[in-house]
């Protein structure tokens, strides 16, 4: 029962990964007892599990998942949100507003209209059926202020870093508050515009290099070596 | 016919580019090269260039197009009117029509559709400069778009095509020999499974003539899957090789 590349190796859709006693995880799958990848990426082991974290993919909701998403529509019972991902996803009226309301008077649209961000939690989802959101929790409901990035999705626990190192080392550095949607959207409010853009220069940089070693290092530098300029147009 | 096809082969058994019978033309692949597209790929093969480009999967639009077991594989091919000789109207043609089809065909094996039912995959195929051999360079750049896109995918698709030209069996024909010459046998494969995903045939070859053919189609797979290979991978690598120093 070999394997065929060495841990951290990059592989490519139709790369034959293991072969034998082997279980296939994500972004991979089995024929006749030999495991191939389906998705461009990284190799893993984890015991007798084969997985490939993918450097390109695309959201796939998951219930319990938080999101960020755009109101695309405004219904007569609920609203439709963009969550990046391949299915649009409802936010129904009654979850929103803690009052009965009446459809007849059209009163969604002054709660949240099209173009709005919310933040908001998937409470269910399958095959058959496109996800429902809920803002029920607190943290959750529209975004007043900050601004967002678009990352690949699954760059997200890069973001993360072990045990939260890369994403604390973030918010210390720059101040900002970060929250991250699973659906790769992430929101970035600070006290001023110059924090938030070193946050939003960070993120990009982690997505760009995700896959190469020592980032969290690189990025530290990175962030202390433009802070001292924006100390300096302070003080002037 | 006999006249003009004794210049294809030389005496030297060279053809009119100066290949011998079992070389592909110079082919370089790119990938990633469009910002606005999910994913995106291109291909130079001798004189052929050829841009692909892959959106999704998304809400399949409109509503009744979705399936509600699996994705629904969209392709257009489209020669430029710059394309070709003689100015080639932009509306799809007949044979465009043809080969959006069999491209797409030869694409949905590799691709695991029934992952995300009721959406839609768009794949559109651009040639902008064609000499013959679109539709394997089609194949083989739509996949590449495809893994570059993120879609979860069995195999590469690699595609090259054999053919007879002067009596012998000649690999990668390009426009000339494809018109002159006396047979033209295009395979898709997916080298990893060696499955083939499409297999034509145009002219008339014995059967011996055939399977030398396939043969040397497959052997010319084999060699752009190893291109396609490289270019997917050189994406990540420069960015590793510059990040790391």
């Amino acid at each position: 029962m070999p394997t065929f590349f060495e841990r951290r190796e990059l592989v490519i859709p139709g790369d034959l990964l293991a072969e034998g006693e082997y279980t296939a995880g994500e972004n991979t799958y089995m024929e006749d007892k030999k495991i191939y990848a389906s998705r461009i990426g990284v190799i893993e082991y984890t015991d007798k599990k084969v997985s490939v974290v993918a450097l390109r993919a695309f959201y796939i909701p998951r219930i319990g998942d938080t999101v960020i998403g755009t109101v695309t529509d405004v219904g007569f019972s609920g609203w439709t949100v963009d969550i990046n991902a391949p299915y649009l996803a409802m936010l129904r009226a009654s979850d929103v507003l803690n009052r009965p309301f009446k459809p007849q008077r059209n009163e969604l649209s002054t709660v949240l209209s099209v173009g709005d961000l919310v933040i908001a939690k998937i409470v269910a989802y399958d095959r058959a059926h496109n996800p429902q959101l809920t803002v029920g929790e607190p943290g959750l409901g529209r975004i007043t202020r900050g601004q967002t990035v678009k990352v690949t999705p699954t760059k997200i626990p890069r973001i993360i870093g072990r045990k939260g190192s890369m994403i604390s080392m973030i918010k210390q550095e720059t101040g900002c508050h970060i929250t991250l949607g699973h659906n790769g959207v992430i929101l970035i409010t600070g006290k001023k515009l110059e924090d938030e853009q070193l946050a939003v220069m960070a993120i990009h940089k982690i997505e760009e290099e995700s896959h190469t070693s020592g980032l969290t290092d690189r990025i530290t530098q990175m962030i202390k070596k433009s802070q001292p300029k924006t100390k300096k147009k302070e003080e002037s | 016919m006999s006249q003009k096809s004794e210049k294809l082969i030389n005496k030297k058994g060279l053809r009119l580019d100066g290949r011998k019978p079992d070389q592909l033309r110079p082919t370089k692949i790119e990938v990633g090269i469009l910002a606005n597209a999910d994913g995106s790929a291109y291909i130079q093969q001798g004189k052929n260039k050829i841009l692909a480009a892959v959106y999704g999967p998304k809400e399949a639009h409109p509503k009744h197009l979705a399936l509600s077991d699996r994705t629904r594989l969209r392709c257009r091919y489209h020669m430029a009117p710059f394309s070709v000789q003689e100015r080639k109207s932009p509306a799809p043609s007949r044979r465009e029509i043809e080969l959006s089809k069999v491209i797409r065909e030869a694409l949905e094996p590799s691709i695991f559709l029934e992952y995300y039912p009721r959406t839609s995959i768009d794949v559109f195929v651009e040639v902008l400069q064609a000499d013959g051999g679109t539709r394997c360079a089609s194949i083989t750049v739509a996949s590449l778009a495809l893994a570059d896109a993120g879609v979860p995918m069995r195999d590469l698709v690699a595609a090259c095509a054999a053919g007879k030209v002067d009596g012998t069996i000649a690999l990668d024909l390009m426009d000339t020999e494809d018109k002159m010459g006396s047979a033209d046998v295009p395979i898709a494969l997916m080298p990893n499974l060696n499955a083939i995903t499409l297999l034509q045939m145009d002219g008339i070859l014995s059967l011996e003539e055939f399977e030398n053919a396939v043969n040397l189609a497959l052997e010319g797979c084999m060699k752009i899957h190893a291109l396609q290979k490289e270019a997917l991978k050189a994406k990540y690598v420069n960015v590793k090789e510059v990040a790391e120093e």
